[in-house]
């Protein structure tokens, strides 16, 4: 157990490394810098001070030295300066990690609550009208991008209320931190849910069918008792697996979400980040979501651990 | 002494997309306490289902019971609600399966899987049917049963997991054991193994066993009577010394004749599994069956009746019953 952990965690540091290189070359591909956009928007056109500006930032270093310096500040806990705000990195991005982080926490929690006990439901229940109504359901959460249905929400609030639920850093009432953290939440965790029910549904069905629970019926076991402490059991365990894939997904949604709510957490800031093509902010922000995925997905497989003997023993 | 177990006119069929599957048709046989009946044929003659149907495990829908008793000392199990008969499933009736890798919980230990049962029917206490499950797995000759009880399936060989499926079988003392081709997934040595706890077990506890194989030496070495099932329906039965000694269905004796060692009676060696696949042809769709006798294009005997009239299965000799025109 012990070995699988450390050889796990060697293999995030590689990923990282990985992450670390395609992000810092794929920013460097894009056309333009910093400075190219400065001197577009304000229409300026000193080419002297356009070098300078250039030099300054260190963009005309070869690519292998910029890179050196990005991961040597990290080591040392520098995380540079932005190139937009002048201010440093870390102080740019820590307030906003919260608001992300409770936004996606509250998605993915709201998509395993529902979608695992409403794939069980549908699958205990196949092809009862039950059944074809939730698969119907789950077929449009997975069809409906978040962009739409966040939209969709907006237009929804306005309609019925008069108004949309609006980012409050402290809010009063809990319908309004209800309105402003949980309806965001759910526009993103609508298309997980559904993949989560779907997923639970057919692991459930196959499970259902296999020999071991037939052997549980044949013990006399109430069929709750088959159904949720045999099958279920089983049923999960590629569920959790998707799990830790789907908060990859999360974030395409959250910069999405972010936008369209107004709430100023880290996805939407760096989609500004990335237009100003902020190096400093970019990579870091990058980097860090990077980190959050691995680690998710470093303790999804821990959990697998823990439920299924198989595998806890075969190392 | 009146059986324990009395089957009769049992009828399953699937309804499929293909039409009306007629899995067991018209089945009867009953057993007493301490004995063996065998019930033996090809693959897909509808012992499973014969199984499953008295356990009531048949999926429905597509299955359906469509008629017949099973009494077990004289309750009608087909005639229960599903909560008593979810009483009697484990305690009264167990049975064990052809697949002993996959009839396991995977998550479960071998010990949690024998004690959540021993709770459910004799509403012990946990540490009580925890010390029954080891108790049960000792009985079953697993080494170190203590360890072995807090164990996993899959850290057990087939014959181990087996076994644990036979401790947890008997576990309640059921009065009938249905054991569905219980040796058949396992090596040569071990089968004899097997098959020789469970006639210990039997006759220990005085458990009637329902024997389904496809291998005509176990049914020599274990049984004291044979139903002989063809295409869903019962073509011979008899006690086992007059079946190996007067084998009447040509079926039957396409069977026999297909083990090298079967000279007379019982005598039967097993070296080796015999499977009974050979004889030529196919078993016919159950979903399609012919008019006639269900055999009759197998049949090296067939005469133009056969394929009109299907044979009734009656009494042709002293307590020996087939259902052939020419027997
Ligand atoms: N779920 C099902 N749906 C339709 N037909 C089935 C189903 N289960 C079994 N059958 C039919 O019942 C027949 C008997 O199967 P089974 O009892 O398993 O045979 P065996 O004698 O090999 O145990 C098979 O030929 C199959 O066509
Ligand atoms: S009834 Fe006819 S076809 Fe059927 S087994 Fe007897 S002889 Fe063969
Ligand atoms: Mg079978």
């Amino acid at each position: 157990m012990l070995t699988y952990i450390i050889r796990r965690l060697l293999l995030m540091v590689v990923t990282l490394f990985g992450v670390s290189v395609v992000i810092f070359l794929l920013l460097r591909i894009v056309p333009g810098n910093i400075a190219d956009i400065l001197f577009d928007s304000a229409g300026l056109i000193d080419p002297a001070e356009k070098a300078k500006i250039v030099a300054d930032l260190g963009l005309d270093l070869p690519l292998p030295q910029q890179y050196a310096q990005w991961i040597g500040g990290l080591f040392r806990g520098d995380l540079g300066f932005s190139y937009v705000s002048e201010k440093p990195v870390l102080d740019e991005i820590a307030p906003r990690i919260p608001i992300t982080a409770r936004l996606a926490a509250l998605a993915l929690f709201f998509s395993i609550v529902a979608g695992v006990p409403l794939g069980v439901i549908s699958a205990v229940r196949q092809n009862s009208g039950l059944d074809y109504g939730l698969r119907v359901l789950s077929l449009s959460g997975l069809s409906m991008p978040s962009f739409w249905l966040g939209l969709l929400i907006l237009m929804f609030c306005v309609h019925f209320f008069g108004t949309i639920p609006i980012y409050d850093r402290a809010p009063e009432t809990f319908w309004a931190w209800f309105a402003m953290l949980a309806i965001p939440a759910a526009a993103v965790g609508f298309r997980s849910s559904a993949l989560i029910m779907r997923l639970t549904r057919s692991s459930m069905l196959e499970v259902l069918g296999q020999d071991f629970v037939r052997t549980a019926r044949s013990k006399g076991l109430s069929e709750a008792n088959v159904t949720y402490n045999h099958a279920l059991r089983n049923a999960v365990l590629p569920v959790i697996t998707t799990i830790g894939i789907e908060t990859a997904f999360l974030f395409g949604g959250l910069i999405v979400t972010e936008t369209v709510f107004n709430i100023p957490g880290v996805a939407r800031f760096l989609v500004e980040a990335i237009r100003w093509r902020d190096y400093p902010m970019v990579q870091n922000l990058v980097l860090f979501i990077a980190i959050i995925v691995v680690t998710v997905n470093l303790i999804v497989d821990l959990i697998y651990m823990v439920v299924d003997p198989r595998i806890r023993y075969s190392e | 002494m009146a059986p324990v177990l009395e089957v009769s006119g049992l009828s399953t069929v699937f309804h499929t997309r293909r039409g009306l599957v007629r899995a067991v048709q018209d089945v009867s046989f009953s057993v007493n306490a301490g004995e063996t009946l065998a019930i033996v044929g090809e693959s897909g003659c509808g012992k499973t289902i014969t199984a499953l149907s008295l356990m009531r495990l048949i999926p429905m829908p597509p299955g359906e019971i469509t008629s017949g008793s099973v009494k077990l000392d004289g309750q009608d199990l087909l005639k229960v609600d599903e909560a008593t008969m979810r009483t009697l499933r484990g305690s009264k009736i167990a049975m064990i399966f052809q697949e002993p890798m996959t009839a396991l919980n995977p998550l479960l230990t071998v010990g949690k899987q024998i004690a959540e049962m021993v709770m459910l029917h004799d509403k012990a206490s946990s540490q009580v049917a925890r010390k029954r499950a080891v108790e049960m797995l000792h009985h079953v000759r697993i080494p170190e049963p203590e360890r072995r009880a807090r164990e996993y399936p899959h850290q057990m060989s087939g014959g181990m997991r087996q076994r644990a499926m036979i401790a947890m079988a008997l576990a309640c003392r059921p009065k009938v054991l249905v054991a569905d081709e219980p040796t058949t997934a396992l090596d040569v040595t071990i089968q004899a193994q097997i098959l020789d706890l469970i006639g210990d077990l039997q006759s220990e506890f005085g458990t009637a066993v329902v024997l389904i194989t496809h291998d005509l030496g176990v049914v020599a070495e274990t049984a004291q009577r044979v139903v002989v099932m063809y295409a869903g329906r019962k073509v011979e039965e008899a006690p086992v010394g007059e079946i190996f000694a007067r084998p009447m269905h040509p079926y039957l004796r396409g069977l026999l004749n297909s083990i090298p060692h079967v000279n007379s009676a019982r005598g039967v060696e097993v070296d080796e599994p015999v499977r009974l696949q050979e004889i030529s042809g196919i078993v016919p769709a159950l979903n399609d069956l012919p008019p006639g006798c269900a055999f009759s294009p197998r049949c090296s005997m067939s005469e133009e009746r056969c394929t009109r009239e299907r044979p009734p299965f009656e009494l042709k000799a002293d307590d020996h019953y087939a259902a052939c025109w020419r027997a």
